[in-house]
C-alpha cells in the first residue's frame, strides 16, 4: 500500500523556489564572506606575497602577544562599557519616554515621536560633525549654554579626554538611537489590550502601579529584543568613532573600539600598511563575541521569558 | 573578390593609421591629484607639448583615497598609464621590487637631486632610483604679521627667544599665541615633533643613526622635542584637547592666533582665507646647537610603467621634468608644493618664496619615521602620532614616550633588538 503510493507523491517543488531567492542571495553575500572570513584568519602573507597556512597562530599572536592582546583588550573593554552605557541610558530612557507617548492624557504625542525619532534616521558622519561643533570649546554652543546658566566652569573638552571620550561619544550614540527602543516599546504597549488594562483598574491597579506590574512584565519580550538589538550594534559600531575620533581612535586609544581596531588592523592607516590576515582574524573574535552574546540571550535568557497571549 | 578588396583597403587604412600613430607617441600620466588637473591641462602640458612634437600627454587623475589600490590592480591588470605618480617610500618601493617601475637611476636629469630628495623613492642602500622626486613640502611656522607689529614682536630665531614670544602674546591676552589642537593626533607629531626635532636630532644625521640602529628613542636627541611639545601645551588656546585641524587653521586665519605651527602645504588655503599680511620662520634652535635644519618631506614622485611601450618617449618626459622650466611651472601653480630639483626656480608667492630660502640657511632632512623604520607593526609613524598628542595633555612624559616608542620598534626592527 504504502509502497504503491509512494512514487506518486508529488515532490513539492514549491518549498525549493519560494525558498531559494532568499537563499542564495543569503549565501552568496553572507554566508560565502563569512566563511572566507574565518578562512583568511588561517592563513598569512609569506614571502613574495604567497600565501601560507598557519592553523591557529594569528589567534596566538592576538592573544599571546603583548601588544596585540593589549590592544584587542582594550577595544573589548571600551566597547562593553559602550554596551553599558546604551543599556543603563538608551534602553530605560526609552521606555521612559514609550510609557509617556502611550498615556491618552499626552498632548502633540505624534510631534514627540517624531522628533526623538529623527536622530535615528540621521547619518553617522552628521551626527559626529554636528556633536564635535556642539561641544567645540571654540566654537560650540555648549559652553555658552552652560555659561549662561552659571555652570561655566564645568565645560572641559569632553572629547579630547581620555577619562570621558568615550563616555561621551556612547551618549552621543545614546542620542541618536533612543528613538528606537522608544518606538519598539511603544508599539507593544500599544497592542496591549484595552481589556486587560481595564481589569486592572477594576482592581485597582492604576497609574504608576499599572505600568510596573501589568504593563511592563507584557512588553519584557520586546525588552529583551532591542538588549540584543543593543548588543549587536555596539559590537559593530564603528562609524561614529571614525567620524568623531578618527581610525586612531584618540585620545590615546581611549575611544578604540571593536570596530575601530578590525578597520586599523585590515586595511592598515597611513603608513601602516593593512594586514587582511590578521584583520579577518580580529573579525572572527568580534564574529564569537556577538555570536557568544546572543546564544546566551536565546539560551539562557529568551526561553525563560513568560510570553503572554491575548 | 568584394570582400576581399575591402579587407585589404582597411589593412592599408590600418597600416596608415599605425604609421601615423607611431610618430605621435600618447603618454598617459596616472595621479591622485585630481585637484591638480586644471594645471596639467593648461599649463604643464602645453609646455611639454610645445617643445616635444610627437609626444602627446593624457592627465588621466584618480580619486586620492582609491589610487594606491587602482594603481596595483592597473598594473597587474596590464592597463595602467605609461606615466605613474609615485607615493612617497614603501608603496612605490613594492611596485619597484614588483618589477613595475622602470630603473630611473641613468636618467640625466637625476644629477638635479640630492639624496635626501631621492630617498623617498630610491632601494634601502640607495643604489637604484625609479621616481622622479617631483614635489615637498617644508614645515615651519607661519606668523601673524599684524599681531607681531601690534605687539611690538621679533621673530623668534633660538628656542628661548620663541618661548619668550610666547609669553609676550600671552600676557598681552588679546590673542591665542598658538593655534594648535590634538584631537586629530596627527598635528603634534607631524607639526610639532617632525617640525621642531629636526634641530635636535641634527636631520639626515640623527635619521640615520636611528634607521642603523645606533642610536635609540630614549637618547636625549629623541626625546628632547617632546619635552618641548610638553611646555607648548600652556601656549595653545582653551580645549585644545579636542580642537581639530580645521578648528586650529581658522583660529589663525581669523586672526584669533598669532602663531600657527604648520607647514608650507597651507600656503595656497590661508592666501584664500586670511586677509592679513603671513610670515613665515622655520622651528627655532635650542640653545647651544651650531647650524639649523628643516623638514624638507618629499610627499611626490613620477615614475615610468616598466610595462608601457613608450619607454624612449617616457623618459624623455620624465627628464623634461627635471628641468628649472618644468619646476618653475609647478612651483607656481601650487604654492607650498616646491620642487626637489636644484634647478633654478623663482616663486612669485613671497611667502613660499620666504620657505624656499631656508633650503640655502639650513640643511634639508624628511620627517624621522617614514623611511624604513615605519614598515612593521606596530608602526612608528602612527604610534608617534599618539605620543606626541599624549605629552600635550599631559597623559604621558616625555621619557614615557620615548620609551613607549623605543619598546614598539624594539618588538620588530632587527637593528634595535
Amino acid at each position: 500500500m504504502s509502497r504503491s503510493r509512494a512514487p506518486r507523491r508529488p515532490i513539492r517543488w514549491h518549498i525549493a523556489v519560494f525558498l531559494a531567492p532568499a537563499l542564495i542571495v543569503y549565501t552568496a553575500i553572507m554566508i560565502i564572506p563569512l566563511f572566507g572570513t574565518l578562512n583568511l584568519s588561517l592563513f598569512t602573507r609569506g614571502e613574495g606575497n604567497t600565501r601560507e597556512f598557519v592553523g591557529l597562530a594569528n589567534f596566538a599572536t592576538l592573544f599571546g602577544d603583548p601588544r596585540w592582546s593589549g590592544a584587542f583588550w582594550n577595544a573589548t573593554w571600551n566597547n562593553l562599557w559602550f554596551f553599558i552605557i546604551h543599556m543603563l541610558v538608551q534602553n530605560p530612557i526609552g521606555i521612559a519616554l514609550a510609557a509617556i507617548l502611550s498615556s491618552p492624557r499626552l498632548r502633540f504625542a505624534a510631534f514627540y515621536r517624531t522628533a526623538i525619532f529623527i536622530p535615528a534616521i540621521l547619518s553617522f558622519v552628521i551626527v559626529g560633525f554636528v556633536w564635535r561643533l556642539i561641544l567645540s570649546p571654540l566654537w560650540g554652543v555648549a559652553p555658552n549654554m552652560m555659561d549662561a546658566i552659571g555652570l561655566g566652569n564645568w565645560f572641559a573638552p569632553w572629547l579630547g579626554q581620555e577619562s570621558s571620550a568615550l563616555t561621551t561619544l556612547a551618549l552621543i550614540s545614546v542620542w541618536q538611537f533612543v528613538g528606537i527602543p522608544m518606538m519598539l516599546i511603544y508599539a507593544a504597549l500599544l497592542s496591549i489590550p484595552d481589556e486587560v488594562l481595564e481589569a486592572a483598574e477594576m482592581d485597582g491597579i492604576t497609574g504608576a502601579s499599572q505600568f510596573w506590574k501589568i504593563k511592563l512584565p507584557l512588553i519584557l519580550p520586546t525588552i529583551g529584543i532591542i538588549s540584543i538589538l543593543t548588543f549587536v550594534g555596539n559590537f559593530n559600531a564603528f562609524d561614529l568613532i571614525y567620524v568623531a575620533q578618527g581610525a586612531l581612535a584618540g585620545p590615546n586609544y581611549s575611544t578604540d573600539i571593536l570596530g575601530s581596531f578590525l578597520f586599523r588592523t585590515f586595511f592598515g592607516f597611513q603608513l601602516q600598511l593593512g594586514d587582511p590576515h590578521m584583520g579577518a582574524t580580529v573579525a572572527t573574535v568580534m564574529f564569537f563575541i556577538i555570536l557568544a552574546g546572543v546564544s546566551l540571550y536565546l539560551f539562557g535568557i529568551q526561553t525563560r521569558l513568560r510570553r503572554y497571549q491575548f | 573578390m568584394t570582400i576581399r578588396k575591402t579587407l585589404s583597403l582597411t589593412t592599408a587604412f590600418a597600416l596608415c593609421a599605425t604609421g601615423v600613430f607611431a610618430q605621435d607617441v600618447t603618454l598617459t600620466i596616472e595621479s591622485w591629484r585630481n585637484d591638480d588637473i586644471t594645471i596639467w591641462r593648461n599649463q604643464i602640458i602645453p609646455a611639454f607639448e610645445a617643445a616635444h612634437p610627437g609626444i602627446k600627454l593624457d592627465f588621466q587623475p584618480t580619486a586620492p583615497a582609491q589610487y594606491n589600490s587602482a594603481l596595483n590592480s592597473k598594473l597587474d591588470a596590464g592597463t595602467a598609464g605609461d606615466i605613474v605618480t609615485c607615493r612617497a617610500f614603501d608603496a612605490s618601493l613594492q611596485l619597484f621590487e614588483r618589477g613595475q617601475l622602470s630603473d630611473l637611476t641613468d636618467l640625466p636629469g637625476m644629477a638635479n637631486y640630492s639624496d635626501v630628495a631621492k630617498s623617498a623613492w630610491s632601494t634601502d642602500d640607495g643604489s637604484q632610483t625609479f621616481c622622479v622626486p617631483l614635489a615637498s613640502v617644508i614645515h615651519g611656522f607661519i606668523y601673524n604679521v599684524d599681531i607681531f607689529n601690534e605687539l611690538g614682536l621679533e621673530v623668534p630665531t633660538t628656542e628661548d627667544e620663541f618661548f619668550a614670544v610666547l609669553d609676550a602674546i600671552q600676557e598681552d591676552g588679546s590673542y591665542i599665541p598658538m593655534a594648535m589642537g590634538i584631537n586629530d593626533q596627527w598635528e603634534a607629531a607631524t607639526m610639532g615633533y617632525a617640525n621642531i626635532g629636526v634641530n635636535f636630532w641634527r636631520g639626515e644625521e640623527g635619521r640615520a643613526a636611528l634607521i642603523a640602529g645606533e642610536s635609540r628613542l630614549t637618547d636625549e636627541e629623541w626625546v628632547a622635542p617632546f619635552r618641548q611639545l610638553a611646555r607648548w601645551s600652556q601656549y595653545l588656546g582653551r580645549g585644545f584637547e579636542s580642537q581639530s585641524y580645521p578648528d586650529s587653521q581658522n583660529l589663525f586665519t581669523l586672526g584669533r592666533a598669532a602663531i600657527y605651527p604648520s607647514g608650507s602645504w597651507e600656503i595656497a588655503g590661508f592666501r584664500e582665507q586670511a586677509d592679513f599680511e603671513m610670515g613665515a620662520f622655520p622651528p627655532p634652535v635650542p640653545a647651544g646647537t651650531e647650524g639649523c635644519y628643516i623638514s624638507d618631506h618629499t610627499d611626490m614622485g613620477i615614475g615610468l610603467n616598466a610595462a608601457s611601450p613608450n619607454q624612449e618617449a617616457g623618459r624623455i618626459f620624465l627628464d623634461w621634468l627635471t628641468g628649472a622650466e618644468a619646476s618653475t611651472l609647478f612651483a607656481n601653480a601650487i604654492p607650498g608644493f616646491f620642487p626637489l630639483s636644484s634647478a633654478e626656480v623663482t616663486l612669485e608667492d613671497p611667502l613660499a618664496e620666504e620657505f624656499l630660502s631656508w633650503r640655502g640657511q639650513c640643511e634639508s632632512t624628511i620627517r624621522p619615521f617614514h623611511q624604513i623604520v615605519s614598515r612593521g607593526t606596530p608602526n612608528l609613524s602612527n604610534e608617534s602620532w599618539t605620543a606626541s598628542a599624549n605629552v600635550m595633555r599631559g597623559t604621558w612624559t616625555p621619557e614615557e614616550a620615548g620609551e613607549a616608542l623605543q619598546a614598539g620598534l624594539s618588538s620588530w626592527y632587527a637593528p634595535h633588538q
